[in-house]
């Protein structure tokens, strides 16, 4: 049983969020024409799925590209074979494969057979055939919910170029918190075949009514724009409308905009403004809300200029600043993480 | 030493092994796709009547046969209006018999191979624009090959082996259709036991050259791990 309504925007990822087992690989394969469930799809004018009409396109006919947990690589062809199985059939042309085996790094591979290799390495395979097919839609179900930390640290600069780079819609599944803020711009949040809430990664990771805040890495998302970098103390010095934040080692580009992680667990609260502190950022902060978190410990939800921050913070400390709505305080940032 | 009837016993054989391991491939193949992915109520009837001839004596196998191909029975009604007078004594008759009697072990080993591959490389298929019939040529067989090839192997060897159903529907006309199983037997009845021995050892190496050339090269072709 699916009920879910989602709108898959070009130029953005949209991430299907939740615990395994709520019908995100569902809705993804349904999409996908691999599954059948009641309901309507449509890519820009193309209708996929009308139960009304009867209509129902076989999974051959859609113009997308699908990238599986298990890469699903054909084993008995070598790496060039498994992409131009694909490239044969959209008709995609050399600059095609030359544009896709260079954004992948796959060069090295091509005459590789495909039982011998790594996981991360298998992974890039699959997404470079699936580009292959010249999609329209590119759908991604947990492509590195399999793979150990080392190839998915590997992996996640080559999906992040590719959602940078490509102009079409993505649809990425995960239950990872880090891929969805590095990769997401909106997301569905299910839950037992449901939407949740659906929305700006940014706008539902800060939602105390929502269980992304809650886990163990809640995290805000906040913008800022490069100043400058400090050469002597290995410092990057950040714009936050008209406060400034020190980021070290972190060095981008004077005037680029970087999107930051601060997790929940990083920001503590004062209410007086700190006298001399090792504490790199000390942002002076409004309340918005308080909710209790797990036993012992409370979320407070901030606005810092025009964005938004969390903090968790202990029950005996809610209890001794009596922490309410429209208060105003110094959050104090232990570190943040280039998103 | 090999004198001209038993040669041409053993030609006659290896021309009926080899047109029925053809049509076994051709019949069967589809038969084990289908019985690998098809989910339906009744498909252990269909599994278990493809399995019979495991199990069942040639001879019952090789009378009903004759029952069904025999002057009086309904092959011989339906071939009647174009001159023909059933297939009983006949070499397609015995191709017939030869294709039901070796089906399953084409059958089986093929079924296994397809299930053994699943359905999530078709799946990836589908989604980089592969037709089914594009699929199951470019992705089921191709891996499906070492079942394949025990497949027809079995084959080829059941039916160069067959003796009941043959000696039941065939007879044991010369040229037409005397096999070698049946020439060995027609030695040790006239107590021929010299020319018998060749013939059966001349079976025994090939069946052994055969069987091992096949597990030889088995290991080294994709089948899936």
């Amino acid at each position: 049983m699916l009920d879910v309504q989602l709108h898959a925007p070009t130029r953005a990822v949209t991430v299907l969020f939740g615990h395994s087992g709520c019908g995100k690989s569902t809705l993804l394969h349904c999409l996908a024409g691999l599954e059948r469930a009641a309901g309507q799809c449509r890519l820009n004018g193309t209708w996929w799925q009308h139960d009304g009409r009867k209509l129902f396109v076989p999974t051959h006919k859609r113009h997308l590209g699908l990238v599986f947990q298990d890469a699903r690589l054909f084993e008995h062809l070598s790496v060039a074979a498994n992409l131009r199985y694909a490239m044969r059939r959209s008709r995609a042309g050399a600059a095609e494969w030359s544009a896709v085996v260079e954004l992948l790094g796959l060069g090295p591979l091509l005459g590789r057979a495909a039982p011998t290799l790594s996981g991360g390495e298998r992974q890039r395979v699959a997404i470079a055939r699936s580009l292959l097919t010249r999609p329209e839609v590119l759908l991604l179900d947990e492509p590195l919910a399999s793979l150990d930390a080392a190839s998915k640290a590997a992996i996640l600069p080559y999906l992040e170029r590719l959602t940078a780079e490509l102009a079409m819609p993505m649809v990425y599944v995960t239950h990872s918190a880090d891929e969805l803020i590095r990769l997401g711009d909106q997301v569905i949040l299910m839950e037992a075949g449901r939407t949740l809430a659906a929305g700006p990664v940014e706008t539902l990771l800060s939602r105390l009514d929502l269980p992304l805040a809650h886990r163990e890495d809640a995290s805000a998302v906040i913008a800022a724009q490069v100043q400058g970098w400090d050469e002597a103390l290995h410092l990057s010095i950040l714009r936050l409308g008209t406060l400034q934040l020190r980021v070290p080692q972190l060095r981008p580009q004077a005037g680029q905009r970087v999107r930051l992680r601060v997790r929940a667990r990083d920001v503590s609260l004062t209410l007086d403004p700190p006298g001399r502190t090792s504490i790199l950022n000390v942002l002076p902060a409004q309340v918005l809300e308080t909710v209790a978190d797990s036993p012992g410990q409370h979320l407070v939800r901030l606005r810092v200029e025009d964005q938004i921050l969390l903090s968790r913070i202990s029950e005996f400390s809610q209890r001794h600043l009596c922490l309410q709505a429209g208060m105003a305080v110094f959050a104090q940032v232990k570190s943040v993480a280039l998103v | 030493m090999i004198g001209q009837a038993d040669f041409t016993a053993a030609v006659l054989t290896f021309e009926l092994a080899a047109i029925s391991t053809v049509i076994l491939l051709l019949l069967g193949t589809p038969l084990a796709w289908w019985l690998a992915h098809a989910r339906f109520r009744g498909k252990a009837v269909v599994e278990a009547i493809v399995g019979l001839p495991l199990v069942l004596p040639p001879t019952v196998l090789g009378f009903y046969l004759l029952v069904a191909l025999g002057r009086n029975g309904p092959i011989a009604w339906l071939l009647e209006p174009f001159g023909g007078a059933g297939l009983a004594f006949t070499f397609p008759g015995l191709v017939i018999g030869s294709v039901i009697y070796s089906l399953p072990f084409v059958v089986q080993p093929t079924q296994d191979a397809f299930a053994l591959i699943g359905r999530r490389p078709l799946q990836a298929a589908a989604t980089l624009r592969a037709a089914p019939l594009d699929r199951f040529f470019t992705i089921a067989i191709p891996q499906a090959t070492r079942g394949l090839v025990t497949g027809a192997t079995l084959g080829f060897a059941h039916t160069v082996g067959e003796f009941g159903v043959v000696l039941m529907i065939g007879g044991n006309i010369p040229g037409e259709t005397q096999v070698l199983s049946i020439a060995i037997y027609n030695h040790v009845e006239a107590l021929e036991y010299g020319r018998a021995h060749v013939l059966s050892g001349a079976l025994l190496v090939f069946s052994f050259v055969l069987l091992f050339l096949v597990y030889a090269i088995n290991r080294r072709l994709p089948g899936r791990l």
